[in-house]
């Protein structure tokens, strides 16, 4: 018997980048702009993309993977706004990979404009995960508390926005708008930031200004 | 919690490796670990512990080297590491730095018996 010392280099997420980075290539190729949204539970991801179907509807075609651990509530909450949706039951995984949005893919249709995928709640371990989205959104909601970019920054510093949903609560909860933004800005200089509130529609025309003008560059640097 | 899953990316790589080498058994694995990976190696060793039960590492151990989160201050060109991920330069407060080290998840060597 003769012991072997092998030096191997290999990134664990490499096969998870692999894949994600061929999605992205055949999503940009068919000129669909898809926007991957991490959050806790509850904080509103679902109901933001009931009001971007609303918003976007009449002028883009979109559609939106829905990843749960269980039940297919959020699905139908989407396909209830016309909008088609495809649920990713994990069954107790904690985060979505590339390899589940793959096995999905031959159902989405070539003709979308949006592409969105509703992860998992956690603000974790789905960070750690690329699925072949153009854009990453953390979002936060006011009831959430301002200390939480710094509590976990992995979250925040892979983002390229950050979404403050439940605005419309900033007058009744000890919420520091201006603190929050600046602990987000520290882990993360360039993400672009939107205050939000679905209740009241504030900043929704602002982020939907934002990724219909992402789509647009998406197609100019592909065309 | 999701270090099951990067254990199980993890084997399928042993295997494959063991497989070239023709490895009779893997005694060690080693991994990089940047502090902004996200993931915990306490609950990558519990993880490996489980995992490798009847497989070519069942005997092998998990050595974890982890690796701080170093930047690079791109305007006065000082290096540092940061333990709380604030991207702003300690020496002339610049925003404009580089990410050096930190964000790995490497397997990055394995000591076998052929």
């Amino acid at each position: 018997m003769k012991k072997k010392e092998v030096l191997v280099l290999e990134d664990l997420l490499g096969s998870n980048k692999k894949i994600a980075s061929e999605i992205r290539e055949k999503l940009k190729a068919q000129g669909i702009l898809t926007i991957n949204f991490l959050s806790s539970p509850g904080a509103g991801k679902t109901t933001l993309l009931e009001k971007m179907a609303e918003i976007l509807k009449p002028d883009y075609k979109m559609g939106v993977i829905e990843g749960d651990i269980e039940t297919e509530r959020d699905a139908e909450r989407i396909r209830a706004k016309g909008i088609p949706a495809w649920q990713i039951l994990t069954g107790g995984a904690c985060h979505l990979e590339a390899k589940m949005i793959g096995k999905i893919f031959p159902q989405i249709p070539g003709d979308l404009d949006f592409l969105f995928i509703e992860n998992v709640g956690n603000l974790v371990c789905p960070a750690s995960y690329d699925l072949g989205e153009n854009i990453r959104c953390v979002l936060l909601s006011i009831p959430e508390g301002d200390d939480k970019p710094k509590k976990y920054p992995k979250a925040f510093t892979t983002a390229q926005n950050l979404i403050i949903t439940k605005a419309d609560l900033t007058p009744i909860l000890p919420f520091n708008l201006d603190y929050v933004q600046k602990e987000a800005l520290d882990l993360n200089p360039q993400l672009k930031i939107f205050i939000t509130s679905a209740l009241n529609g504030q900043g929704l025309k602002e982020l939907t200004e934002f990724f219909i003008s992402s789509l647009h560059q998406l197609r100019k640097h592909h065309a | 919690m999701h270090e099951i899953s990067l254990v199980a990316n993890l084997f399928e790589i042993l295997e494959q490796k063991a497989k070239e080498k023709k490895a009779k058994k893997i005694t060690m694995v080693k991994l990089q670990v940047g502090t902004l990976s996200g993931v915990v190696p306490e609950f990558l060793i519990s993880a490996f512990e489980i995992y490798k039960k009847e497989t070519i590492a069942s005997e092998a151990c998990l050595k974890i080297k982890k690796i701080p989160f170093k930047i690079k201050c791109l305007k006065c060109q000082q290096e540092m590491i940061k333990d709380d991920f604030v991207l702003i330069c300690e020496n002339c407060g610049s925003r404009q730095l580089k990410v050096l080290a930190g964000t790995e998840l490497i397997l990055e060597k394995i000591e076998m018996e052929v």
